[in-house]
C-alpha cells in the first residue's frame, strides 16, 4: 500500500471560527491551549495543552525548579528566560523571585525559579553549586523549558491566524497570468 | 535488537530525546491541520524526518571522529 493511500482525509476545505483573533492569541500566551478552548477548538487546546506544559513542567521537575529562573545582570544574562516566557503564566512566577531576590529578600517556593543569589564568573558561585548538584539535569531541564516556550509561540500563532496551509501544489506550479498571454 | 537498543537509551541520556520528539511533532503537526487523523499522521511524519535527521547527523559526526 503506498504512502499516499495511507494518508488520511485532508482537511484544507474547513473553516475556523477564530472568534477574537487578538483575545485568542493573548489566552494562549497565558496558558498554553486556553486560546483554542476559547475558540472551541477543543481537541487541538487539549493537544496543545498537555504537549507544552508537559514538557515545560517535565524540564522543571528535571532541574529541580532551577532551570526556569529571570536575571539580566550583567554577569548572568538569562537570555534563556526570553523563550520560556512564551510559556505565559508557568513561567511568570520567576518575575516575582527576581524582584523579592533583587530586593533583598528570600524568595518564596523554597527558592524554585529564583535566581542565583551572588554570581561570580571567575569562582565559584551559586550557580555552579547548582550545576555541580544537579550536573546534566541543569541543561536538560533548560533544554525542555526553552522549547516548551517556543512551541507555544506556534500555538500562538495557530490561536491568532489558525492552522498553515501550504498553497497547493497546482497553484505553485502555475504560471503568472501574464506568461499565460504571450 | 530491540531489547539492545532499549538499555541503551535507559542507560544514556537518549531517552530524553523521545519525550521532546513527541512534544515537536504533534504541535508541529498541530499547527498544519485542524482535525486530529491529518494531525497525528503530519506528527508521525515529522518524527520519522528529526529523527532521520539526526541520524544522518550522527553518522557524519561518527565518520568524522573516526581514529580520534
Amino acid at each position: 500500500m503506498s504512502t499516499e493511500e495511507n494518508k488520511p482525509e485532508v482537511d484544507e476545505t474547513i473553516e475556523v471560527d477564530l472568534r477574537d483573533p487578538g483575545l485568542a492569541a493573548l489566552l494562549a500566551w497565558f496558558w498554553p491551549g486556553a486560546g483554542h478552548l476559547y475558540q472551541r477548538r477543543f481537541a487541538k487546546g487539549a493537544l496543545f495543552m498537555v504537549c507544552v506544559l508537559s514538557t515545560y513542567f517535565f524540564g522543571l521537575a528535571l532541574s529541580d525548579g532551577r532551570a526556569v529562573y529571570a536575571s539580566w545582570s550583567k554577569e548572568d544574562r538569562r537570555w534563556q528566560y526570553i523563550c520560556q516566557f512564551g510559556v505565559g503564566a508557568p513561567a511568570l512566577p520567576a518575575l516575582i523571585q527576581n524582584r523579592l531576590v533583587r530586593g533583598g529578600r528570600e524568595p518564596l517556593f523554597g527558592g524554585s525559579m529564583a535566581p542565583p543569589r551572588f554570581v561570580n564568573p571567575n569562582g565559584r558561585d551559586e550557580l555552579s553549586d547548582w550545576h555541580k548538584k544537579l550536573n546534566t539535569r541543569f541543561e536538560l531541564g533548560t533544554l525542555y523549558t526553552v522549547i516548551a516556550g517556543l512551541l507555544n509561540v506556534l500555538a500562538i500563532y495557530d490561536a491568532y491566524a489558525g492552522p498553515f496551509v501550504p498553497a497547493p501544489e497546482e497553484e505553485k506550479d502555475k504560471p503568472p497570468p501574464d506568461d499565460e498571454d504571450k | 535488537m530491540y531489547p539492545t537498543l532499549f538499555a541503551t537509551l535507559l542507560n544514556t541520556q537518549l531517552w530524553h530525546l523521545v519525550p521532546l520528539v513527541i512534544a515537536v511533532s504533534l504541535v508541529y503537526g498541530a499547527t498544519r491541520h485542524e482535525l486530529m487523523g491529518p494531525i497525528l499522521y503530519h506528527a508521525y511524519r515529522a518524527a520519522v524526518w528529526i529523527v532521520g535527521f539526526m541520524a544522518i547527523i550522527f553518522a557524519i559526526l561518527f565518520a568524522v571522529s573516526w581514529n580520534l
